[in-house]
């Protein structure tokens, strides 16, 4: 009977800590979730709803005028320019950094050393390598440029797409890529038709990293744009400052931004934790 | 490196054909020439010459620059800011992930659904957080002072992001929820990864929570651990986004930043050989926690 009673005491224990880990989990997820809302929630507010205080805690109607504003004044333009900057600097990086990974996986090309120096490009401070970068470019006409740009962020993912893509690569037996040798492949073949199928998956979420840290960043894109080639964090701050305006556009801009981001994270679930942690964990 | 690497590379490298592997890196590691040591050998170059807006004086001028580092207080400050930054924000971010990942740890129904929803503040671009909590924060139309209004009881217009006492809780705010969710993520997964056997043997051995969490728990994540906090501690010291969308580093240079300062040095004052010997002294604090940083990777692997 006392057995019963015990297991009937801890059974209760356990639903009650169950109830607690709820309850905490849903405040965790409610005030880490409720900025993100807010800045939904202004993107489809009136200008009213917007200066009103006390604040409107949700837009009494759904309308998107704020963001066809954005598009009748061309300010969305700033979106597809990151779209098209993200994704090209993305392919490029992700051809010449898989490549490169390849030859530092399987041949341990430049030994231990190169590796390090590689991924030791991505810790320093973009700051720093900027200003000579932007000396560079001015001389070379590069300022403003799409492929300025482009090659820029190509340059910046690069040590995060050798890093990734390496670790990716070893994870692949190598017998499949030495019998298809053995077959008669040529080397690219075996890259083509072994290597890059056996590592779609990773492929897919370094390039999807690759993508949102292009499409992201704000340094690079506010040192070296100036009103051709603007993304969508520097338009942001244009309409940072002065009136207050402005708020509508900000917030409207920022969700075009985050959107597509949000989209990413949903098919990456399972790469997330090894994309953001640079591989320490395999998860 | 395992000897099963060295082992599987030798017999690689029987039929390796050299020109293949050196191809197949040379694109990129050109690429990264160009724009990782151009820039170094370049600044350095620069850092030795007098170049501003008035003049550009390329010849040799000394430690001239270097010598003006030591005697300019706004960088030490700004130093000062980005390390005061770096030294609360991160084991904020480190604990509070801690105690979020044991929340999560065990299996509960929806825990996919939750961490998935937890994880959203990290992935939107900094500037785009920096906005919203600048939206947040507003003295009168920000939810931010409503909610403390109805917590005292009496009305608040408090000025987060111009009054000198608020700025810093402000960012820190801002940059604890933005990537609370990054420490979170990886301290879950390294966590989750831990042998359950152990920890359930020293339940059954009456173990307490608290003893098994720093007993078994906490060495079993300590690389891992290392490595985030590592990635972090980067990630703060360049801190700039988040401040620029916030304060611009105001009110007057308050929360000026050693990135922020670099910037409006660079392409505000265009003091170019100084912004280069700033840029040198950055390298030269970073080359060791990098060098330091890397050899704990390695070692994970």
């Amino acid at each position: 009977m006392s057995a019963a009673a015990a297991r009937r005491r801890l059974s209760r224990r356990r639903a009650w800590r169950l109830a607690f880990r709820y309850l905490a989990a849903v405040a965790l997820t409610v005030v880490f979730l409720f900025p993100i809302y807010w800045l939904f929630s202004i993107s489809l507010k009136t200008p009213d709803e917007i200066f009103a205080s006390p604040p409107a805690w949700y837009p009494a109607s759904i309308q998107f005028d704020n963001f066809k504003v954005l598009f009748k004044d061309g300010d969305a333009t700033t979106v597809w320019n990151s779209l098209f900057i993200a994704g090209t600097s993305t392919a490029l990086a992700m051809f010449l950094g898989t490549l490169c990974a390849y030859s530092l996986a399987r041949f341990k090309t430049g030994g231990d050393n190169l590796a390090i120096w590689i991924i030791s490009q991505r810790m320093i401070p973009p700051i720093v390598v900027v200003f000579p970068l932007f000396l560079l470019y001015v001389w070379l006409g590069w300022v403003d440029t799409y492929h300025g740009l482009i090659l820029l962020y190509t340059a910046f993912n690069l040590p995060y797409v050798i890093w990734m893509m390496r670790g990716y690569i070893e994870d692949i037996p190598i017998e499949l890529e030495e019998s298809a040798l053995v077959d008669g492949c040529t080397r690219w073949q075996v890259l083509v038709k072994v290597v890059f199928p056996m590592a779609r998956t990773g492929l897919f979420a370094t390039a999807v990293f690759t993508f949102v840290f292009a499409w992201n960043d704000f340094i690079f894109a506010l040192v070296m744009t100036r009103s051709e080639v603007t993304t969508y964090p520097v338009q942001v701050t244009h309409y940072f400052g002065g009136q207050s305006n402005f708020w509508a556009k900000i917030a409207a801009m920022s969700v075009l931004g985050a959107a597509p981001v949000f989209v990413a994270v949903a098919f990456l679930q399972r790469y997330l934790v090894r994309g953001i942690s640079m591989g320490a964990v395999k998860g | 490196m395992s000897t099963l690497a060295n082992d599987s590379g030798s017999r690689m490298n029987r039929f390796a054909d050299r020109n293949f592997k050196y191809l197949v890196i040379a694109p990129a590691v050109l690429i990264l020439l160009l724009f990782g040591i151009f820039p170094l050998v370049y600044t350095l170059l620069v850092s030795f010459q007098n170049i501003n807006m008035m003049e550009t004086d390329t010849s040799f001028s000394g430690l001239l620059q270097y010598r003006q580092l030591f005697s300019d207080i706004r960088l030490w400050e700004s130093l000062g800011h980005t390390l005061l930054i770096v030294a609360i924000a991160l084991p904020i971010e480190l604990i509070a992930g801690l105690m979020m990942a044991l929340l999560f740890l065990d299996r509960m129904p929806g825990r996919q659904i939750f961490v998935a929803l937890l994880v959203l503040p990290t992935m939107i671009a900094p500037i785009v957080a920096g906005a919203t909590w600048r939206l947040l924060f507003d003295n009168r139309f920000g939810p931010i002072n409503q909610v403390l209004g109805w917590i005292t009881g009496e009305p608040q217009a408090i000025l987060w992001t111009i009054r000198p006492e608020y700025v810093y809780p402000a960012i820190f705010i801002a940059e604890v929820w933005q990537w609370t969710p990054f420490m979170f993520l990886i301290l879950l997964a390294a966590m989750s990864n831990v042998d359950t056997s152990l920890t359930e043997a020293a339940e059954i051995d009456g173990a307490s929570r608290l003893r098994i969490f720093f007993k078994i728990m906490l060495p079993a994540i300590w690389s891992v651990m290392t490595i985030a906090l590592l990635i972090r501690g980067l990630d703060l010291f360049r801190i700039f986004d988040v401040i620029w969308a916030l304060t611009q580093g105001g009110p007057g240079t308050k929360t000026e930043t050693i990135s922020i300062y670099a910037y409006i040095q660079g392409f505000r004052q265009f003091e170019t050989s100084y912004t280069a010997a700033m840029a040198f002294l950055v390298i030269f604090l970073l080359t060791i926690a990098v060098m330091f940083a890397l050899k704990r990777m390695e070692f994970v692997r």
